[in-house]
């Protein structure tokens, strides 16, 4: 395979994730029941016009959004874009209050998060994808445990919830040695993952991914992009919702671009690069700022301010401190809105 | 998959026997139970005291009995906590359930089994109520059972006074007797000279069905969730509601079948018998292994706890220290335990 996990996930040229090819192979073996990217199958799941105001505070208004079988839509936005609302409005939390959500064609109406879940909308949320003080056989049934027995006397099954957790662990590459181990001895990445094969176990079809990956490290992050990769070839429609540009273009066969509230624009994959996604969020002039400001402190005017940008992106913590301090201010908090 | 999580999950040290009864959350409280025990027992050899007082079988009889009354509240309280709930109410629903079940066979001459049954059904109303108040305000636990803490107290005191003229309800024996619910409350049985009471098979029960219940069932898994993240387990479709008001109907409960052993046993119902108890439950819970924020704990571990709690406050009368030092042992003995159990906990989650 390639040795993704000896350098950063997404090289400073904009060089094209490259899918492990381990990962190709198991993919290939498959059968390719995945559509592959951009198919004109009907959406699994369609929002329509969707608009959602709190009091006079506009959260979304006319944002439309599709996902199709065996397809990443990557939605994009700045802290505050609406990102959050939409996801709450695709996966139950709350109902829209225009605007009309549509599975397979046909027009439903989302009573609550279970009825979301029932229908195969399944939605991991970046803080709460797990319990990390329960076990991850535990972990893997809330909600949904398997029982034995009768009436007051059925029982949670916890052999049998060990032994398919730990099956469905090892099916995504992660060896539990112990079902009853803690889920706090996961890492960050694992965690994500397991919630993901968790939701694809209890026969998700469509998947929403709330920022997976945002507060992971680029290793972690790489596990869990290279299982969105896997549950796309499975044919699953997923929702990929992230403000991390790098992460979402080796992944999205769609973008989906909101910012305040409002669709800022729709692509397919190849049609669009990473400077235009970052100016349609509402970053990219700040960005182009920073890395002016960059390029005063540092003296340094022999980057361009492209790759200045990119940097910045990329890199936490820089040899001189005062780069962090300005990146600190500059850039929106690493988490969800 | 690749080789990078295979490598991720190979840098976890195997788990050994020891390291997995070490991870379970009353461990803690397991150890702790054994060193109280030992202390005791080693100050008691240190006074001659063999086969009197502290190491004798009465004097276990004893320990037990103060260990089951707080342990019947300490459990139901631990599940309740696992939950990430409190109720300081349960002290003085303690005192408000043996002024009802008192008044109603004194005052109003039922017969013992209809007054219990009222009793409960009395608890379970202020249970639900409790739980009703909490999900639908949104206050913090804390708040509302602190509220009902006082309600309850005052209520008692005042109805009590207007239908009798006093706070304490006598002659619950006489009025009773010979009622077939009684000895389920009040029948002890006679061990090598010991008298053991019913109410430890009440404590036994009650910890056997609430840790079948914590550990084999989806409630007990709901009420994991439900602790661990109320948000996380809503969206994965846990009735997070129905969850809490039901644990908050069991600790009500819990202080009912308390006050009932306690008014048959002593045949008076006192509005002040429980003050303090609901300390003494959040106490319980905690020493036995139960983390205060919630979603991790275990149930029978609030036996240990309460164990820990009646060997103590008897253990200190049996070696001849002055009772006023019970809850300077009790304190310390609290903090030390969350500290064990704060440790154990992080080894067994694996953050440090």
């Amino acid at each position: 395979m390639q040795p993704i996990d000896e350098r950063p996930s997404v090289p400073h040229d904009n060089a094209p994730f490259t899918m492990p090819a381990e990962t190709a192979q198991r993919i290939a073996e498959y059968g390719g029941k995945g559509a592959g990217p951009v198919n004109d199958k009907v959406p699994v799941l369609e929002a329509r016009d969707i608009s959602k105001y709190f009091g006079r505070v506009i959260a979304l208004e006319h944002v439309s959004l599709s996902v199709r079988p065996g397809e990443v839509n990557c939605l994009l936005g700045d802290n505050g874009a609406g990102k959050s609302t939409l996801i709450k409005t695709l996966s139950g939390v709350h109902p829209p209050d225009t605007g009309s959500l549509y599975m397979d064609g046909q027009q439903v109406t989302l009573q609550s998060p279970r009825d979301a879940l029932d229908r195969g909308i399944a939605t991991v949320y970046q803080d709460l994808a797990v319990l990390p003080l329960m076990s991850i056989s535990r972990n893997f049934f809330v909600g949904s445990e398997p029982t034995r027995g009768w009436g007051p006397f059925a029982r949670f099954d916890v052999t049998e919830a060990g032994r398919i957790a730990t099956e469905q662990m090892l099916e995504i590459g992660i060896q539990v040695r112990d079902p009853s181990q803690l889920v706090g001895t996961l890492s960050g990445g694992e965690r994500q993952t397991l919630a993901i094969a968790r939701a694809e176990y209890f026969g998700a079809r469509v998947l929403i991914l709330d920022e997976p990956t945002s507060a992971l490290g680029v290793k972690e992050a790489a596990i869990v992009l290279r299982h969105v990769i896997w549950v796309r070839a499975k044919g699953l429609a997923v929702i990929f919702i992230t403000h991390n540009v790098q992460h979402a273009l080796p992944i999205a066969d769609r973008f989906t671009i909101l910012s305040h509230g409002r669709l800022a624009g729709e692509f397919v994959r190849g049609e669009v690069d990473q400077d235009e996604l970052l100016r349609l969020m509402g970053g990219g002039e700040e960005l182009t700022e920073l890395a002016r400001e960059l390029d005063e402190l540092m003296g340094a005017d022999t980057r361009t301010i492209e790759q200045a940008a990119v940097a910045a992106e990329a890199t936490p913590t820089s040899p001189d401190g005062s780069l962090a301090e300005v990146e600190a201010e500059e850039l929106p908090p690493d988490s969800p809105d | 998959m690749s080789t990078a999580v295979t490598a991720e999950s190979d840098r976890l040290r195997s788990a050994s026997r020891t390291r997995l009864l070490a991870s379970r959350p009353e461990f803690g409280a397991f150890i702790g139970a054994l060193v109280v025990f030992l202390i005791f027992a080693v100050l008691s050899i240190l006074r001659g005291d063999v086969g009197k007082g502290f190491l004798s079988i009465q004097g276990a009889a004893s320990f037990l009995e103060v260990s089951a009354y707080v342990g019947i509240i300490g459990v139901a309280v631990s599940l309740l906590m696992i939950a990430g709930e409190f109720d300081l109410s349960v002290g003085s629903m303690i005192g408000a359930a043996s002024l009802a079940v008192g008044l109603l066979i004194v005052q109003f001459h039922l017969p013992a089994f209809i007054a219990v049954v009222l009793t409960f059904l009395f608890a379970f109303g202020i249970g639900a109520f409790n739980g009703w108040l909490r999900v639908k305000t949104r206050l913090p636990s804390f708040i509302v059972t602190l509220a009902m803490l006082l309600i309850l107290r005052g209520a008692g005191i005042g109805i009590t006074r207007l239908l009798t003229g006093n706070t304490i309800v006598s002659g619950v024996t006489e009025a009773s007797a010979g009622d077939p619910i009684v000895p389920l409350f009040t029948a002890s049985i006679n061990i090598a000279g010991g008298e053991f009471k019913i109410v430890l098979l009440w404590w036994f029960a009650a910890v056997a069905i609430a840790t079948w219940a914590l550990t084999r069932t989806r409630f007990g898994n709901w009420i994991f969730a439900v602790g661990g993240s109320d948000l996380a387990a809503r969206y994965v479709g846990v009735p997070v509601n129905r969850v809490k008001i039901l644990l908050f109907m069991t600790t009500a409960a819990s202080a009912a079948l308390f006050a009932c052993i306690q008014v048959f046993s002593f045949g008076s119902a006192d509005v002040l018998r429980g003050a303090n108890k609901e300390f003494e439950a959040i106490i319980i819970a905690v020493v036995g292994g139960t983390l205060l924020t919630g979603g991790y704990g275990s149930a029978l571990g609030s036996a240990f706890g309460a164990f820990i709690l009646g060997t103590t406050q008897l253990g200190i009368n049996f070696v001849g220290i002055n009772s006023d030092w019970y809850q300077v042992v009790l304190g310390s003995i609290l903090l030390l335990a969350v500290l064990a159990n704060t440790y154990l906990l992080r080894r067994a989650s694996g953050t440090r």
